[in-house]
């Protein structure tokens, strides 16, 4: 461990009051080193949301070093710590962490954590998998989302519809794509004409007008090559 | 508005020998000798919002029931009857509601006063103004319970609903009422009555008080009343993101007009939901 870093998780462990402990955290966030991370994360499960959010940030600063470690850390026991963690994990879109973010968004008993989830499973960073699994794991996002669009929690569904929108969005063009590009769409369509609630229906109309722009654009762009 | 009655609820042992009750059976608990029983008939009903004219014909019988009593005088079926009958959307139930406003029990008249809001319905209007009767003076803490002399809140978000612009005068003074939450829901119903934004503003304000409760109250007043300026302050307050996004899909709703159905959506119906992605 590099010695720099040593006295600022020191002062992170003495910390005696909830200001020292933020700043304590700040300083550690503001050194970006991967020796810092585990103190960190056990920051997350401290009882103190503003150093948390504190941590939380500096680790989707950090982003990808930090996927392992939330992965490997995840406290089952501490149900705030965990909370931040797969905000994290949901933020830094690492596609490794695709499992953990398609459970927590499917069983998770916090709405709040599911909605963070389901956000997230729609925007990871797909080019980050070997390009063979790609398309599998898009599916299983999809058929994730697919069903929290269902729930009877109107803000997960919001959520699933977030989901769905940016999940087309990152779709290549290709052939496995088309059929999933297709069946989202569907599903779009479906909540924007079937949804009990007006703000998940406007939502999902939102996302068409979004899908429906930048496919208009992408003929445009390809027009003149096609000629 | 937030209850302020701990009996909202029926308590988990009720709930245990009645796990799966049928609509039938709710509307024949109504007149079940077991007083628990029938109270807590009246809560299924409305909870599971059984819009059914039997249904709905027994919760008004049950306005007037006289056996099931408090130690204090309340009525705790008159309560829970006339919360459901609010959500149940039946305009038959409006007279004995207005009765209710005049109901000893604090908790029936605020029950009361919060349906006949829901109902729709302004006749029900010179009957609510009185409660506000005297003004600031007159609705004051009574001594040694958790409530005021009258539901003010409720009366005063029920005229905002019904856009009751002959109460403006009497809901005014209730701005410098010395608890914070009256004010707001003065603010609230000043706003729905005149739509003039410094009452909107006064909300607004509000998102920036010490204390989380009251912020939270003022997140579900601005999205009550769909105040559009509000968006950001909305979505930057320090409360739960739960809370803001509720707010941002009251303001949402009001910006749209459900007689067209497919209408364009608006350049603030898409600020709006943006600001909602940001809080996923």
């Amino acid at each position: 461990m590099s010695s720099s870093i040593q006295p600022l998780i020191h002062a992170i462990e003495q910390a005696d009051s909830p200001d020292r402990l933020i700043s304590a955290v700040q300083a550690l966030v503001a050194a970006q080193s991967e020796a810092g991370i585990p103190t960190l994360i056990s920051v997350l499960g401290y009882n103190n949301p503003g150093a948390a959010v504190v941590a939380m940030k500096g680790l989707v600063q950090m982003g990808a070093m930090a996927v392992l470690p939330l992965m490997e850390l995840l406290d089952d026991y501490n149900y705030g710590a965990r909370a931040y963690a797969i905000r994290a994990l949901a933020a830094i879109a690492d596609p490794h962490a695709l499992d953990i973010l398609l459970s927590t968004a499917e069983t998770d008993f916090a709405p709040s954590v599911r909605r963070a989830a389901t956000k997230g499973v729609g925007s990871l960073r797909w080019f980050q998998l070997p390009p063979g699994q790609v398309a599998a794991a898009q599916t299983r996002a999809f058929e994730t989302l697919n069903q929290v669009s269902q729930d009877p929690d109107w803000s997960l569904r919001y959520a699933a519809v977030v989901g769905l929108q940016t999940l087309a969005t990152s779709l290549k063009p290709g052939q496995p794509i088309a059929q999933l590009s297709a069946q989202i769409l569907a599903r779009l369509k479906q909540v924007a004409e079937t949804d009990s609630d007006f703000a998940v229906q406007s939502r999902a109309q939102m996302a068409l007008n979004v899908l429906e722009q930048s496919s208009a654009r992408d003929v445009q762009t390809a027009a003149p090559t096609s000629r | 508005m937030l209850d302020t009655n701990s009996e909202l609820t029926p308590t988990a042992s009720v709930q245990s020998d009645e796990p799966s009750l049928t609509v039938e059976q709710a509307i024949a608990n109504l007149s079940h000798p077991d007083t628990s029983l029938r109270y807590y008939a009246a809560w299924w009903l409305g909870k599971f919002r059984v819009n059914d004219p039997t249904a709905v014909e027994a919760l008004i019988v049950a306005l007037e029931d006289e056996s099931d009593r408090t130690e204090l005088g309340g009525y705790p079926l008159r309560r829970n009857a006339a919360r459901a009958l609010g959500k149940l959307g039946d305009r038959r139930a409006v007279s004995g509601l207005v009765r209710c406003l005049e109901n000893p029990d604090f908790y029936v008249r605020e029950a009361a006063a919060q349906s006949l809001g829901m109902l729709g319905d302004c006749s029900c209007i010179p009957a609510l103004m009185p409660l506000l009767a005297g003004g600031v003076a007159a609705v004051q803490p009574v001594p040694g319970r958790p409530h005021l002399t009258q539901p003010c809140e409720a009366v005063m978000e029920s005229l905002g609903a019904l856009g009751a612009t002959e109460a403006i005068a009497l809901v005014q003074p209730f701005l410098a009422h010395p608890i914070e939450r009256v004010q707001y829901a003065a603010a609230r119903a000043m706003y729905q009555l005149t739509g003039d934004a410094a009452y909107g503003e006064r909300l607004v304000q509000a998102l920036h008080g010490d204390d989380i409760k009251m912020r939270r109250v003022a997140l579900s007043d601005l999205g009550a009343v769909g105040y559009l300026p509000a968006a950001e302050a909305i979505a930057q307050s320090a409360a739960e993101n739960s809370f803001k996004l509720i707010a941002l899909k009251g303001l949402l709703e009001r910006q749209t007009s459900p007689d067209v159905p497919n209408s364009p959506l608006s350049d603030a119906a898409i600020r709006v939901m943006s600001l909602m992605d940001s809080l996923l």
